[in-house]
């Protein structure tokens, strides 16, 4: 071993040093902070996946689901979610002309109506179906009866047992000669029972004849052709055809509801999304700049404020949507969209107002000003980036609120303008037949109340994730 | 205090004044007018039309300074919609039944809101305290017109399978006829105020005094009720104001579905109908309601309150 | 005593606040019958915007003055025209006389007389009334020239000789004035009365004077109407009712659906949407034509492309009316519109359109392009144009102008925009011309063909397409001024054959309506003029 011997080398001066001494725990920002914290939350984290689903629904969803929600099928108007359905191909020729009975009087003799008591005419006799019944017709034939002046022609999806239950009133016939009726209405596959009675003119007879009738899904060729289901000029009637799912179903236009959510939540979300951030932006200049004038301008700009806030909401909601005058072909969309941002900026205005009034309070903030640091790097460096939380919080819980304003509006009949789809329209129209195809509502109203829980969800984390302080508070 | 009253009804009378012109402006922009109806008049009749209700001046400065001056004395004018009425009375008949429904609905909300949120927060991360969490969370996410709707299906069935009527599905005049709508339209307030109870239950839980007076033995009960309820209630009352004007003024959607004669749904018609006098009407009337609202609440923090200073 | 707190304190204030509004929690439950009361209750879509006879326009008004007034005469539960106020008279052609019957009363005993008819008539045309209706009264003598404000009102051509004499002067045939003067215009109003009201007439129950079966007792605005039975009328004996009361005001048919299977109404319409629901409760469903006609109706002011007699062509040549009844509409009752005129309306013999029976309408896509083409050269175009459909805000309307969109794009290519407007500006729209086509409809105001036969003369201020076609207008002028049954017929023919031929409209349908009714409930009598329904002679049978 031999001791050390010292080299000039060693004494040369140190150099400039490359890298700092590492540090063992990485340094942690607000913002990695705040996500973090709010990672760790798992509602938020829930919150944040519905809406990335959402998000997906609406950009992605369209190109995988190809359907064309202006598309009109009215052979499938309100139909319940399916998978799929099969008709079988029919060509609708002319009009049925329908039957009348040679020599037999149109109306009874008067002497007989004139006759103080009169038995009640019989029921008609022999009801009977003509051809084929489908969804597109079904044609019914029955036997005179004597001194009638005409008939009642009745459907129900029941055995009707009294007169009470025999259904719907579809028509009727005003001469006692015309023996048949063809119903068309709104015609689903399965079971009708059709009633007929008749009447003398002044009275209905409490008789009445009663046929059960199988209905057949159906479609028209010409129908067919024009939606894409058959090459033109192919097929032929009688053949069976796949029609397509609405695995959502469909609305009173036979418009496929799937199709029509993912349109529709461009609208909705681009309202509720495109509306508070605009105020919520336009809202944060104008505090901030009341905030960091101060005195008389900061007087005059928080009066003029506080005249906005006084207005109240929806009123003048109506009356800007309204007033804005939309024209031919367009959604309103615009109208709605200036209409909230008008009327909403004062209360981020005030809010972030505060928030400088009290960050330009603060010890660093004035030990900033202090060294000599200029506006501008007070205004980047200190106040906004301590603003933005709120701010944040603020803009993820004005989200529902604009949401349920179109959806307010839709309700009263101002919303967006037909054929545009949005959520809201959806909703108030399912509402009408809630109780016959309560997916009608059901869907765009799931819609809604998941976009408005992960809305709020987000909020809530946001909140409690950026700032300790707020977070017992409201 | 004087002075300070003084100068806020000074600039609540401004801030009416901005109201109204506000109103005005948004009002005479609206294409259309109200005298057109479905069937055609003559020139001669439309005149005679407009001038009875002084339509036949130009819009600025005369029919505004008019306005201005008859709003001034209280008076709105004819209705075009009810014709032979005037705004005021229409005002006077409808505002009372919203403001009643509006109180009902208000009282529901917080003293729903303050019970179930302080006993969420006992049970707190129990499955009590989530269940009413849940519901709490549907129930600022559901559309209030789907409520309303769901209400009054619920309360048919409901009748129908009692075989008596439990509560009228719709209407006006009884106290009976008020308890659905009013229901429905304080769920969202309830809703918010049980969370607002729940997190400052759960911040008062963990207080001091809270801990002192259970150290002293206090039962738990009289710690519920004489300490943590009222403390924790506090904040819950700042925000009752804004919610009373929210709610008074948001009653269109239950008017509607019920069938109550209320201000929101007169509003609504008269939109429809551009009802100049009424729409001026209610929105003044409103607006003023809320302003003055805020300076009776405000004035009235300042007396309960010392630590408000009124400058 | 208790000591409460802040919060308790506030809590407590509330709940006394909640007592007092309990107070008038009275049990009693309204039904919609009630059989020893003989009571009946309804529903009232909207608040009755005016009472004042001479000023009403709309349905909800005269719906319900059409149960506490009376005019000259009536019609009845058949539609035929029976004596009201009137006991008999004379139409002749250059005049009328009516008889007034001796017992008629108004609702303060005092009797009705020939004068109250001659100022209720005066007071309608004169121009500071500034009656909307005040064109109803055209063809008697003066009522033009009076309500242009040219001619004194004392001028018009009737008169009371006598106490129950009435005598009318026509300026021109009015064949069907004994039908016209059933309309609410034409409703006794007492001048004493009137003029002590002074402005305030039909503004309140109390405010007013009825001659009707009935009296309004008790007007809660926008809540409540009660009308009682009228003991000073004069057919008092076959009014079995002795209360109608609306004790709600709703336009919602949710709302009326629900309070009628809850047993508080005793009619409500019904809809596609809730007709399924109406036959799971099995009740027994009605329908009756409600008497109004729909079309679409063209822009024929010049320079719109709808000017184009190929374009509306193949516009029409696309519409289906039976797929638009049954599918779009969906609802039993409506009628395919094959005409201007209702099917219901009565010609000389038979009903009109037995005598003049419409072409069936033709449905053919390819011959609607071909059309199409044509326009598209003679508009010179190069391409399918634009048209913009101007609708109201109403669900109905939404789907309608849905419906037609979706139909001219895949049948012609062609864009149609829609232009959704709330009720005001939609009217002010078409006044102004601003649109290519609008979906209307049109109720009739008295039974006579004429009151739609007219719609599309050059002159009628309701002809919001501007349609101008001489030969149209001379077929009007035929069917106003002669009396014989026959000539009128055949100018109605001609005014239909003008209108389809030139496609000046699109007949979409005639409206049916479906509802449900009490099954104690006899007599009500469903009608397509107002007042409908109407329950003034209705009964009750206990099941």
């Amino acid at each position: 071993m031999s001791a050390y011997t010292p080299q000039p080398e060693d004494f040369a001066p140190l150099g400039a040093q490359d890298a700092a001494p590492v540090l063992v725990r990485p340094s942690l920002s607000y913002w990695a902070d705040a996500r973090a914290r709010l990672l760790r939350n798992p509602r938020a984290v829930g919150s944040l996946v519905l809406l990335a689903l959402l998000g997906l629904f609406t950009t992605v969803g369209p190109l995988f689901w190809t359907v064309d929600p202006a598309t009109q099928n009215l052979d499938r108007i309100s139909e319940p979610p399916n998978l799929g359905a099969e008709a079988l191909l029919i060509d609708r020729g002319q009009r049925w002309a329908g039957l009348k009975v040679e020599d037999w009087p149109a109306a009874p003799d008067p002497a007989w109506l004139a006759a103080p008591t009169r038995a009640a005419l019989d029921a008609p006799e022999g009801l009977s179906v003509v051809g084929t019944s489908h969804t597109w017709s079904v044609r019914l034939r029955w036997n005179p009866v004597e001194n009638a002046a005409g008939y009642q022609i009745y459907r129900n999806r029941y055995r009707p047992t009294a007169l009470n239950e025999l259904g719907l009133p579809l028509g009727d016939r005003w001469s006692g000669a015309e023996v048949s009726y063809e119903d068309a209405l709104a015609l689903e596959p399965g079971v009708y029972w059709y009633s007929v009675t008749a009447t003398d003119g002044l009275r209905e007879s409490p008789h009445f004849q009663t046929l059960r009738v199988e209905v057949e899904r159906a479609l028209p060729l010409n129908t067919a052709w024009k939606a894409g289901l058959l090459a033109p000029e192919t097929g032929e009637p009688g053949q069976r055809l796949s029609l397509p799912a609405h695995p959502l179903g469909t609305d009173y236009l036979g418009r496929d509801m799937l199709s029509r959510l993912m349109h529709g939540a461009r609208t909705s979300l681009f309202i509720g999304l495109l509306a508070p951030l605009l105020y919520v932006l336009f809202g944060t200049a104008y505090g901030a700049a009341a905030g960091f004038l101060g005195g008389r301008a900061d007087a005059v700009l928080m009066r003029l404020a506080d005249f906005v806030v006084a207005l109240p909401f929806l009123l003048f909601m109506i009356l800007f949507r309204v007033a804005s005058g939309v024209e031919a072909g367009e959604s309103g969309i615009t109208a709605i969209l200036v209409a909230m941002v008008l009327l909403l900026w004062p209360a981020t205005a005030r809010l972030v107002r505060g928030q400088i009034l009290q960050i330009r309070e603060e010890g660093y903030v004035q030990a900033a000003r202090l060294l000599g640091a200029p506006q501008r790097y007070l205004i980047f460096r200190h106040m906004i980036p301590n603003t933005l939380g709120v701010i944040l919080v603020t803009l993820t819980f004005a989200i529902p609120t604009a949401i349920f304003t179109e959806a307010f509006l839709s309700f009263i009949g101002m919303g967006v303008a037909p054929p545009t789809p949005s959520w809201g329209s959806m909703c108030f129209e399912g509402l009408k037949s809630m109780l016959n195809s309560p997916h009608e509502l059901f869907f765009p109203a799931l819609m809604i109340s998941l976009t408005v829980l992960a809305f709020n969800l987000l909020g809530d984390g946001l909140r409690d994730a950026l700032d300790a302080r707020m977070r017992a508070r409201e | 205090m004087g002075r300070y009253a003084i100068k806020r009804i000074f600039q609540g009378l401004i801030t009416i004044w901005f109201i109204a012109t506000a109103t005005f402006a948004a009002m005479h922009a609206v294409p259309g007018d109200p005298l057109s109806n479905e069937k055609a008049t003559t020139e001669a009749i439309r005149k005679n039309l407009e001038a009875r209700y002084g339509l036949d001046r130009p819009v600025f400065p005369d029919q505004y300074f008019i306005f201005l001056g008859n709003m001034a004395k209280g008076d709105f004018g004819l209705s075009f919609t009810q014709q032979n009425r005037r705004v005021n009375d229409i005002i006077l008949d409808a505002f009372p039944v919203s403001a009643q429904l509006g109180v009902l609905a208000i009282a529901f909300a917080a003293i729903g809101g303050v019970l179930l949120g302080a006993f969420t927060a006992l049970k707190r991360n129990r499955w009590p305290d989530v269940t009413v969490m849940l519901a709490v969370i549907l129930g600022i996410s559901v559309p209030s017109f789907v409520f309303a709707a769901l209400g009054q299906l619920a309360l048919v069935n409901a009748n129908d399978a009692l075989g008596f009527t439990l509560l009228p599905v719709a209407g006006w005049g009884e106290l009976s006829h008020m308890v659905m709508p009013a229901v429905v339209l304080g769920l969202s307030t309830l809703a918010f105020l049980t969370r607002l109870m729940r997190s400052s239950m759960l911040e008062v839980l963990t207080a001091d005094y809270i801990r002192t007076a259970r150290a002293k033995g206090v039962s738990d009960g009289g710690i519920f009720w004489r300490h943590a309820l009222r403390n924790a209630s506090l904040p819950v009352i700042t925000v009752l104001g804004p919610a009373i004007a929210a709610i008074t003024t948001g009653g269109f959607v239950v008017e509607l579905v019920f069938a109550i004669p209320g201000l929101g749904r007169a509003f609504v018609e008269a939109v429809q109908q551009l009802d100049y006098t009424l729409i001026m009407g209610t929105t003044v009337f409103y607006g003023s309601f809320l302003v003055f609202m805020v300076i009776v609440v405000d004035l009235i923090y300042g007396l309960i309150d010392p630590r408000v200073r009124l400058v | 005593m208790m000591r409460l707190g802040p919060a308790r304190r506030r809590i407590a204030l509330l709940l006394s606040c909640l007592l007092a509004a309990a107070a008038p929690w009275a049990g009693a439950a309204e039904n919609a019958v009630d059989f020893e009361g003989r009571v009946i209750r309804m529903v009232l879509p909207q608040e009755p915007p005016q009472l004042d006879s001479s000023k009403a326009t709309d349905q909800v008004s005269t719906r319900v003055l059409g149960h506490v007034m009376e005019a000259l005469t009536r019609f009845d539960g058949q539609g035929r025209l029976v004596p009201g106020v009137a006991e008999r008279w004379e139409i002749r052609r250059d005049g009328a006389t009516f008889w007034l019957r001796e017992d008629a009363r108004w609702s303060d005993g005092s009797p009705v007389t020939a004068a109250d008819f001659v100022f209720s008539w005066r007071h309608a045309v004169d121009p500071i009334t500034a009656s909307e209706y005040a064109f109803i009264l055209q063809g008697i003598e003066n009522a033009e020239a009076i309500s242009q404000g040219e001619a004194p009102i004392t001028s018009l051509g009737v008169s009371a000789p006598e106490p129950r004499r009435l005598e009318v002067r026509f300026s021109r045939a009015l064949a069907y004035f004994d039908k016209l003067v059933a309309f609410a215009t034409f409703y006794p109003l007492k001048e004493s009365f009137y003029r002590a009201r002074d402005g305030r007439y039909g503004a309140d129950a109390e405010d007013m004077l009825f001659n009707g079966p009935f009296v309004i007792e008790r007007w809660d605005h926008g809540a409540r109407l009660e009308m009682a039975k009228n003991p000073h009328y004069w057919d008092r004996d076959n009014i079995y009712l002795n209360r109608i009361e609306f004790p709600y005001i709703t336009a919602d048919t949710n709302a009326a659906l629900n309070l009628f299977k809850d047993n508080r109404i005793i009619l409500a319409a019904l809809d596609s949407e809730t007709m399924e629901n109406a036959l799971d409760q099995r009740w027994r469903i009605e329908r009756f034509n409600d008497g109004s006609a729909w079309y679409i109706e063209f822009n024929h002011r010049d320079g719109r492309l709808t000017q184009n007699w190929n374009l509306r062509r193949a516009l029409a040549l696309s519409f289906d009316t039976y797929e638009f009844i049954n599918r779009v509409i969906g609802t039993p009752g409506n009628l395919p519109g094959l005409s201007l005129y209702p099917s219901y309306m009565q010609g000389a013999k038979q009903r009109l359109l037995q005598e003049i029976p419409p072409p069936e309408p033709v449905t053919d896509w390819t011959l609607a392009r071909e059309h199409l083409e044509k326009a598209i050269v003679e508009l010179d175009l190069s391409e399918p144009p634009e048209l913009v459909l101007l609708t109201g805000n109403s669900p109905t309307a939404n789907k309608q102008a849905e419906f037609l969109q979706t139909l001219w794009k895949d049948a012609l290519g062609l864009t149609v925009r829609i232009d959704r407007q709330i009720f005001k500006q939609r009217l002010a729209k078409m006044t102004a011309g601003d649109f290519d086509l609008v979906a209307a409809g049109w109720g009739p105001d008295y039974l006579d063909p004429l009151t739609f036969g007219d719609l599309f003369a050059s002159w009628n201020l309701n002809n919001r397409g501007r349609y101008a076609n001489p030969a149209l207008d001379a077929c009007v002028r035929k069917a106003q001024n002669s009396v014989a049954a026959e000539t009128r017929v055949e100018a109605f023919g001609c005014i239909q054959r003008i209108l389809l031929e030139d496609h000046t409209l699109i007949p979409t349908y005639e409206r049916g309506q479906i509802y449900v009714i009490h099954p104690a409930v006899k007599g009500a009598i469903r009608r397509q003029t107002s007042p409908d329904p109407d329950l003034a002679r209705a009964w009750l049978e206990q099941p």
